[in-house]
């Protein structure tokens, strides 16, 4: 938390507004958006580095073949709890962090429309992960039976069994109140003349997710209810003794887990749809177009879900009604792949940091959605369902992927934060060594999947010894390359070059019209739009 | 400030928050509607838990069907559970006898609940027991130890390219009768 006492708040400016309180209070009692915005962020950054140091104990182990340093119950609690808290407690919270800051300012509003709700939606978060990290160190362990948490394996838990399923009851409880709230800001607090088709596509993307979080967040509540229950109060819905299925759970899992998917990627799509057109110093291409594709990708999620799940026994016209429902996910991704591309056809392209990271997306984002592609056929997912190519493909679209929006969006918007530069060197260095360390690590996991090794396993045949020691030395270099992102973060914080209003070569949308640092309060006096 | 906008924010936001709490009821939704869904499309190998009234319908005696039996009781080391025979060559619409056998080998009294299965799940509802023991938790004292009655009959209509079920019962220790 060490940025969060110095972020963004040491200037004097002076207008009308009274401005922050002083103190530690200010960060408890506050209900304004961008200091809400700042604590979201250094939550997430903080969590990135637990959930990192988690992944970096699987990759330790996984190093050589045989056991070295953890024992097998240990490394199965790291890997469920660094997705549990990659997934809940880092780029979601990165993601409502971005939503908090920018959603505000980018459709002319003062502020979020449910303060008060802003603030408890942040403040769960730290209880509701500590309650989570804590479980480690309860009797037998925190939980170890994947983060899908699937019956009767996950019953086995010790202790913490009740502790993870109010944390993610928590969790879940933040991100649906903050989805309520974004939601809410957006219908109501636009700018007069801000249409919706004017909305910047950042906002479009957080409306459809806000929706998607609402949708799906309560059916996991649901499930993970149903758990506890059959655990503690004697109901069989998923013990096969009182008439329950297990496979059940997985259908209720992956109903709200595949939601949640696009959950995480969609901001992502709208920061690199920002950053894109900035940097090509063109308008975003086929604008419309990416807000259809993104409403469809959103309904479309709804009805795949049993593609995570095509070996549990399904007759066939489920297997074909999943597979072609989810290559059609392809049609409005690539609409927007394409789209993307055609912003930077014949533009003025000049790559500064969040440009690299926004291509960098572009490439891996794509990468890993091919994959997807390939896990789709239904035939061929049950060679590679639940081998290392499952876990090459969804760390594509995760960390090239929604990373790469987040680390983009941050070096984009930075300067408007803090009023100053960042450090344009030391950036390009991070994001390169980011770029080729993440490839390092997963894309020799595509050849270990195909070749048969099974995930979640402590240690494996020595046939897949040399590509582990490839990536889990990927591993290391990424993980420390990201120490260069807090360099550089509390560098911008505490100075460098003084940031204009307009930060880059005339960037579109009311953010870029408030100075920077971006006042306390802004757009007291809606914006008028031409 | 009182914001003009305000009351209509408060009307979206409860609006919200109230589909956010009917999405958590859908979750539960969701088990009665799969199983709806498993039992009319006939996946997941569920046979019928009521008996099936036996109709004296034409039996097939032109055409053998192997009907095998499998008895688990995963690591359950309270129960002896095994089928009296391990498979049958049966022609359709005809009824057949079996048994299964169990024996508690704790000294208190257990209740025993067995929940079958069919493989492959497509031929489950083409499975017809007019008479079984699953259909009812078994009580067994202490070491008692006794035959359990299946009485069956396999559809005529089972498609042509099925030549062989595999009936599976899995027996647990009931939990709504643990007395």
């Amino acid at each position: 938390m060490s940025t969060a006492t110095t972020h963004g708040h040491a200037h004097d400016h002076h207008d009308d507004h009274h401005g922050p309180a002083k103190g530690l209070m200010r960060w408890v009692t506050t209900t304004n958006h961008k200091d809400i915005g700042t604590l979201y962020l250094v939550f997430a950054l903080v969590m990135l580095f637990v959930g990192g140091a988690m992944a970096l104990i699987i990759r330790l182990e996984l190093f050589q073949p045989g056991l070295q340093f953890v024992n097998p119950d240990f490394f199965n609690q790291m890997t469920t709890m660094h997705a549990l808290i990659m997934v809940f407690g880092m780029i979601m919270p990165a993601f409502v962090g971005f939503a908090n800051w920018m959603i505000p300012m980018m459709i002319g509003a003062p502020d979020m429309a449910l303060p008060r709700l802003n603030n408890w939606s942040f403040w769960i978060l730290p209880f509701a992960s500590g309650i989570l990290v804590s479980t480690l160190f309860m009797d037998g362990g925190g939980p170890a039976g994947g983060w899908t948490l699937y019956p009767p394996l996950v019953l086995q838990t010790g202790n913490a069994f009740p502790f993870a399923i109010f944390a993610v009851h928590l969790l879940g409880m933040s991100s649906i109140m903050g989805a309520i709230n974004i939601i809410v800001t957006i219908m109501n607090m636009r700018a007069p003349g801000m249409t919706l088709l004017k909305m910047p596509l950042f906002v479009w993307t957080w409306l459809i997710t806000a929706y998607l979080l609402i949708g799906a967040m309560p059916v996991l509540a649901g499930g993970v209810t149903m758990l506890l229950t059959d655990q503690f109060f004697g109901t069989s819905f998923f013990s096969a003794a009182g008439g329950g299925d297990p496979v059940l759970f997985q259908h209720i899992f992956w109903f709200f887990g595949h939601p949640e998917v696009y959950i995480i990627i969609l901001p992502a799509f709208g920061i690199v749809s920002q950053i894109i057109p900035t940097f090509s110093r063109k308008p975003l291409f086929g604008y419309d177009s990416m807000v259809y594709a993104t409403a469809s990708i959103g309904f479309l999620s709804y009805i795949v879900w049993a593609h995570h799940m095509f070996t549990v026994g399904m007759p066939l016209a489920g297997m074909m009604f999943f597979m072609l429902s989810t290559m059609l996910i392809a049609i409005p991704t690539g609409v927007k792949v394409f789209n993307w591309l055609s912003t930077m056809w014949r533009g003025s392209l000049t790559f500064e940091t969040p440009m690299l990271f926004a291509i960098g997306f572009l490439f891996l984002f794509t990468i890993g959605g091919f994959s997807g592609l390939m896990l789709a056929i239904t035939p061929a997912d049950f060679q590679y369902h639940d081998t290392y190519f499952v876990v090459a493909h969804f760390h594509y679209v995760l960390v090239p992927g929604a990373l790469f929006g987040a680390l983009g969006g941050a070096y984009y918007w930075l300067p408007k934060w803090t009023g100053h530069m960042y450090d344009e060197t030391l950036g390009k260095v991070h994001f390169w060594m980011s770029a080729i360390f993440v490839n390092v690590t997963f894309f020799p996991q595509h050849f270990l999947g195909l070749a048969g090794m099974p995930r979640r396993i402590p240690d494996y045949a020595t046939q897949f010894a040399d590509w582990n020691m490839v990536s889990s030395i990927g591993a290391f270099g990424f993980g420390f390359a990201q120490l260069l992102f807090v360099y550089v973060v509390i560098k911008c914080v505490r100075g460098g070059k003084p940031a204009t209003a307009e930060v880059w070569d005339n960037p579109e949308g009311l953010e870029w019209t408030v100075p920077s640092p971006a006042p306390y309060h802004t757009f007291d006096e809606a914006p008028v739009i031409k | 400030m009182a914001d003009p906008r305000a009351p209509a924010a408060r009307r979206l936001a409860v609006k919200l928050g109230a589909s956010a709490v009917a999405m958590f009821g859908f979750g539960f939704l969701l088990v009665p509607i799969y199983d709806a869904v498993c039992r009319i499309a006939g996946i997941g190998g569920r046979t019928s838990d009521v008996a099936a009234v036996a109709v004296a319908g034409e039996i097939d005696a032109d055409r053998t069907v192997v009907v095998e039996f499998v008895a688990i009781r995963n690591e359950q080391a309270t129960w002896e559970f095994h089928p009296a025979t391990v498979s049958m060559e049966v022609h359709p619409g005809q009824l057949y006898d079996t048994t299964f056998f169990a024996r508690n080998l704790t000294t208190s009294r257990l209740v025993g609940q067995a929940i079958p299965r069919v493989a492959p799940g497509t031929a489950a509802k083409y499975f017809k027991k007019t008479e079984c023991f699953c259909f009812t938790p078994q009580p067994f004292d202490g070491g008692e130890g006794r035959d359990m009655g299946l009485q069956f009959m396999v559809d005529p209509d089972l498609p042509q390219h099925i030549d062989r079920l595999t009936l599976t019962y899995t027996f647990f220790q009931s939990p709504a009768g643990a007395s």
